[in-house]
Formats: structure tokens, sequence, C-alpha cells
């Protein structure tokens, strides 16, 4: 339990990131530092797209999988790293 | 009942039986070979022919259907939830929570996961993917060839397409597009055309946003600059109309026939006033009028276009097209269909004095009429085959002109961002862009849009956009080149060098005109008055008739008292002579009458 808490301490810790979101794989959010709206919201739609992406990995060849998924757009940087059970959701903005 | 035909015939009256026999063979024809024919066949060796031993394919193209889309919002909800745990209930959330959280599995995942994000976290923090590299250095003006690419093209819906006579853009921001449509042949339009107008979204071109039901087709429309709901049109039967999109697709209000113009409104304008609600229109049957939307009850003000300066409504020339300029709130001009363009300031103290100068050029009706958005003293006039350039104080020709066109020119207008851009559009279906310091004689950029006319042309505000419309009521959507909306170094400076320069050689060469007129007064003056006064006599058109009308008979009777003489002269002599005395009414027949005595 303490090396969850710590865990999750140090990634907030880091310059730029706005919030992190822990997802389990039915898309309800377990852990989030952000406010409800948005971790549903993010919840939703990134556990999703995680899907997708790991689908088309295996896809495209069935001895592959998804280790990491970067999103970046103009504001910010998503960064999802999936598990088997669960899904690790950072977000992350440029230093300046 | 069986239905029984019974066909009889004696046996007498059928033909012999046949009887076949065998027979030697016989040679009807034998066709020697002719080596000489061969003479006309060159004989070839080798022979070259392609085999191909490969499935024989065609190729066929097919267009599918328009796929049409709607944009659609979809509610989010939480759920995923297990049916046990009610997501509204506090207390139930942090509950199942806490109990995942206290899984075994949970934990080791999140530090594996953890570890792996921070490395990417101190990835991203080690260098700054987002840096902006050469922020200072100026963009240098790229030598690309200017261009412009079609992005969307907007079809008449109905099935009898409309001319695509006026657009408008919408005042805030290129997201919509208002197109009036009308059927401009002379009774052209069936009771089955439509009178629709619509306002088109530019991201769907697949159904028009909003639609405007008018009682008669719209020949024009604009929206008000100042309040983007509010539209203005003018109709063919010469009512103005005003629309508020808030308030559906009837128009609000409408002016009475009485009151209205005669011909249809080819142009209605927005005027700048505290109120935002004046505007004005002209039209074909010489009149400028004034109106305030807020009472369309008649027209606030009334204006003939007669240039005799007399307000004759029989003298008046039929207007085609309105500039109005809302920094020169009084002033505006008004394009005529003969081809002149007249200058008008509204605050005049009499009638008389409301037209102040007249620009004649054109030989045909000028269909549109701007003044440069960055030199208000210069204006662009389009009509018959040639566009042509002004400045306010030269009136008796333009400053510049484009060379001779081989098809009509239908629009035209500036660019709101460079002062030395503009655009025209022709009855061949072509937009011509052209840029006057970079060629004077040629466009830069000549487009075919398509294969019909293209009758109506606007550059949207930021100057990027242009919408066309032909036609047949397709209005087509092009962007320009960053080349031809970005403003070069030194442009203005170089425009107004170029206006300035041209406006002398006019003056110059009107002055020199004027000194060659005066001259020959004076010569003519010098040589007596007598000469002078049976030039002007002749000068006037009906002394010219009569006179005219007076040379021809005293000919005539001239020619018949000759043939007169002649004759008698013929009676009088005998046949010997006739051969000569040809009784045909030439100039020779005084010779021959003098010299018949002679011979006698």
């Amino acid at each position: 339990m303490a090396e969850v808490e710590e865990t999750f301490k140090r990634i907030q810790a880091h310059k730029g990131v706005i919030g992190v979101i822990v997802v389990n794989s039915e898309g309800i959010p377990i852990r989030s530092t952000l406010d409800n709206s948005t971790t549903v919201q993010y919840a939703g739609l990134i556990s999703q797209l995680a899907a997708k992406a790991r689908s088309t990995v295996r896809d495209i060849d069935p001895g592959n999988d998804l280790t990491f998924l970067r999103i970046r757009s103009k504001k910010h940087e998503i960064m999802v790293a999936p598990d088997k059970e669960y899904l690790l959701i950072c977000i992350q903005s440029p230093h300046d | 009942m069986e239905i029984v035909y019974v066909y009889t015939k004696k046996r007498q009256e059928f033909g012999r039986q046949c009887n076949f026999s065998d027979r030697q063979a016989e040679l009807h024809v034998d066709i020697t070979p002719d080596p000489s024919l061969a003479d006309n066949f060159i004989e070839r060796n080798p022979v070259d022919t392609g085999i191909q031993c490969v499935q024989e394919m065609s190729e066929h193209e097919i267009n599918t259907e328009r796929f049409e889309t709607s944009v659609r919002g979809i509610n989010h909800t939480e759920g995923g939830w297990p049916k046990d745990v009610n997501p509204q209930e506090v207390e139930h959330v942090t509950r199942y929570r806490k109990k995942v959280e206290k899984d075994e599995m949970y934990i080791s995942a999140i530090q594996q996961l953890g570890t792996i994000m921070e490395h990417t976290i101190r990835q991203n923090n080690a260098i700054d993917i987002y840096e902006e590299y050469f922020e200072d250095i100026e963009v240098d003006t790229v030598d690309e060839t200017p261009s412009a690419k079609t992005i969307n093209v907007f079809r008449d819906p109905n099935e009898i397409k409309r001319t695509s006579t006026h657009i408008s853009w919408f005042p805030d921001g290129p997201r919509k597009l208002a197109v009036a449509y009308c059927n401009l042949e002379f009774q052209g339009s069936t009771p089955d055309t439509s009178m629709e107008s619509y306002i088109w979204d530019v991201e769907n071109p697949n159904k028009p946003e909003t639609v405007l039901k008018p009682v008669s087709p719209l020949v024009c429309l604009e929206y008000n600059p100042k309040d983007s709901h509010i539209l203005l049109g003018g109709c063919y039967n010469g009512q103005i109309a005003y629309w508020d999109t808030r308030k559906g697709s009837q128009p609000v209000e409408m002016s009475p026939i009485e009151h209205s113009h005669r011909d249809p409104a080819y142009k209605a304008l927005w005027i700048q006033s505290k109120t935002g609600t004046e505007c004005f229109s002209a039209s074909s049957d010489g009149q400028v009028l004034w109106w305030d939307i807020r009472k369309m009850g008649e027209p606030t003000e009334k204006l003939y276009l007669d240039p005799t300066k007399k307000q004759d409504p029989t003298k008046a020339l039929g207007a085609m097209a309105l500039e109005y300029e809302p920094t020169m709130p009084t002033k505006f001009m008004v394009g005529c269909e003969q081809g002149s363009i007249l200058s008008c300031n509204r605050k005049a103290k009499t009638p008389a004095e409301k037209i102040v100068a007249q620009y004649n050029g054109h030989l045909g009706p000028v269909y549109s009429l701007q003044r440069n958005p960055f030199f208000p003293k210069n204006f662009l006039s389009v009509g018959d085959w040639k566009a042509r350039i002004w400045s306010e104080d030269i009136r008796e020709s333009s400053i510049m002109w484009s060379r001779q066109y081989k098809s009509y020119l239908t629009d035209g207008c500036w660019s709101p961002v460079r002062p030395s851009v503009f655009l025209v559009t022709k009855m061949d279906g072509t937009l011509d862009v052209w840029d006057i310091i970079f060629k004077q004689n040629d466009p830069t950029l000549s487009l075919q849009v398509c294969d019909e006319p293209l009758h109506s042309l606007r550059v949207q505000e930021q100057g990027r956009l242009i919408a066309c419309g032909s036609h047949s009521g397709t209005t087509t959507l092009l962007e320009l080149s960053d080349g031809l909306t970005t403003l070069q170094r030194n442009e203005k400076n170089l425009v107004t060098a170029m206006f300035e320069r041209e406006t002398r050689r006019e003056k110059i060469l009107d002055s020199r005109h004027r000194e060659m007129k005066l001259k020959e007064r004076s010569k003519s003056s010098a040589d007596g008055a007598k000469e002078e006064e049976p030039e002007e006599a002749r000068l006037e058109e009906e002394d010219l008739y009569t006179k005219a009308e007076k040379e021809f008979y005293s000919i005539i009777e001239q020619e018949k008292k000759i043939l007169e003489k002649k004759q008698q002269q013929g009676d009088d002599t005998d046949k010997a002579d006739t051969g000569k005395q040809s009784p045909i009414a030439e100039g020779d027949e005084e010779e021959k009458t003098n010299g018949n005595p002679k011979k006698k």
C-alpha cells in the first residue's frame, strides 16, 4: 500500500505533470488526482483508445503487444501504460 | 368446344414430289493464282505480332452516391460500475475503490507501470519537443507559383438549377456563406423553379444550413456587418426584404411593391449608421432608394440616376452595381447599365448636386465596383471585356485597365489583404487573379473553375478564401496560396507609387487633349465667323436630315429632266442613234447628250 502511494507521489512530483489516473479493465477509475468529471471522461475515452491500439498492434502481428501509448497534442502529452488488468494514465505539459 | 380450322387443298394442285438422283462432281469455277497481284503488297519479314496470355480485364469508373453526414453529440454518463455499486453513492464508490487497492495484483501492476511512466516523463522533461526553432527569422518570400485550391463545392439542391447571383460571407469568420439564387434570364424561370436562397455552412456541402424563402427570387443578399443574424435581400420583382436567422425562413419584413423598384433590385448594401438598420438599394429602373429596416413601409430617400442633373426619371440610367465604403459614409458610387459610373454624395443640398461626377469608360453594363481597401481614392470597375482601375480625381478615363478579354467579365473584387491583388470572373468559367505589381499585362493566375459562366465572386475578409458562383448554382470555394495572401515587403509603397504614376500620366494626357482642343477652336475662330456658323448649323441633327433630303431630291429632278430630254431627242432622230442613246441614268448622260447634237 505504501509503495503505491510512494509511486504516485514520485510521478506527481515530476516537472510538468498535470494529473495521474489509474483505471481498471472495466473502465472504472480507481485512483485519480483530477476532479471527478475530468477523470470519468479520460477513463472512458482513453481506455477505449488503448484497447483499440492494442488490438491494432496484435492484428498486424499476433506475437506483438502494446507496451506504451503516447498521445502528443498541442497543449500536452497523454501517456498511457497498459497492463493486463489496469491502465495508468499520466498527463504532462511541456515545461515552458 | 375445340376451335378447329380445316385447311383443304386438292391433290392435283400440289406440286410434284421431289425425286433426287446422284450425279458426278462438276467443276464450276477454277480460280488460278495470279502472282501479279502480289505486287500490290509489300512483303514483311519478320512480322511482329504481340501475343499475351493474360486475363482480359476492363476498367470501369464508378462514383459512389453522395454520402450524407450529420453531426450529433453523445451524452456521456458514468458507467461500468458493477451491479452492487451505485456510482452516485460516494460511500459505495470509495468502498469499492479501497477494495481494489488492497489487491496484490494492483500493487505490483502499479509499481511496474510507475517505473515505465517515470522513464517517459523524464524523457519528456529532458528535451522540450515543443521548442520553436528559428523563431526570430522572418519567413522569406518563397518564390512559389501562386495557386488556388478548390476546397468545397456547394450545389443547388433543387432540380431546376438557378444562377447564384450574389454571395455574402458571414461577418464573424469564414464559417458561413449566404448565396442568393435567381434565374436571371428574362422570363426564364418556370413556375416550378424554386425561389429559395440558402445559407451554407462551409463544412457541410450536402445540405444548406438555413433556407430563406422570399416571395420572389433574390438577386442579391448581404449580411449586416454589425449584426450577423440579419440579412438584407433584393428581389427579382424589385422589393427589398430583410431576414433574421433567429426568426425563421420567412422575411421579417418586405417593402411594399408600390414603393419598391420596378426592375430587379440588383444591389442592396448596408449603410454605416448609429442604429445599424439603414440600407440602400439600386436597380436598373434608375432609382436608388434608401431604407430603414425598422420601417419598410416606404423608402426614406429616393434618387434618380439622371446624369443631366435634372432628376428626370425618364432619363435615368439603370444601375447594376453599387459601391459603399463605411469609412466614407456620405459618398457612394453606382455602376450603370450604359457603362458609366456615377459618383454621388448623399448629403448634397439639392438633388441635382447629388450626382457629383460621371466616369465613362465601359462599353457595356458595369457589373462590379469596389474601392481599393487600402487606397480608397482608387476603385476597380468590371464590365464588358475589360477591368478598369480609376482614380477619383481623373474623370475622363481610367488610369489603368486590363487587356481586352475574349469573354465577358461578370464580377470583380479587390483582395482585402493585399492592395495590389484583385480578382475577376468571366463568362467562360475562369477566375483570374491579377497582381499589378507583379505583372500588368496578364493575370498572375488564371483558373478554370467550371465549364459554365461564373456570375458572382466574393473574397472573405481574411483574404484566403474565395467563393464564386456559377450559372447553374454551383458555388465553389477556393483557397489562395500564401503568395497571394501575405503582404509583401514594400507592397504598399509600390502600389502607391504605381497609382500616382498612372494618375499623373492621365493628367498629362488630359491636359494635352485640352490644349489641342483649344488650339483647334482658336484656329477656326481666326478663319472667320461665317465659316463657323454654317459648320455649327450643319452640326444640328435636324438640319442635316433636311439637307440630305433636299440634295437627294434635287439630284433626282436633274436626272428626270435629262431622261425627258433624251426621250424627246430619241423621238426626233432615227433609230440609228438609239444604240448610242441608251437610257441609263448615269453621270455620263450629260456628256452623251451633249455629244449627240454634234454627231448628228
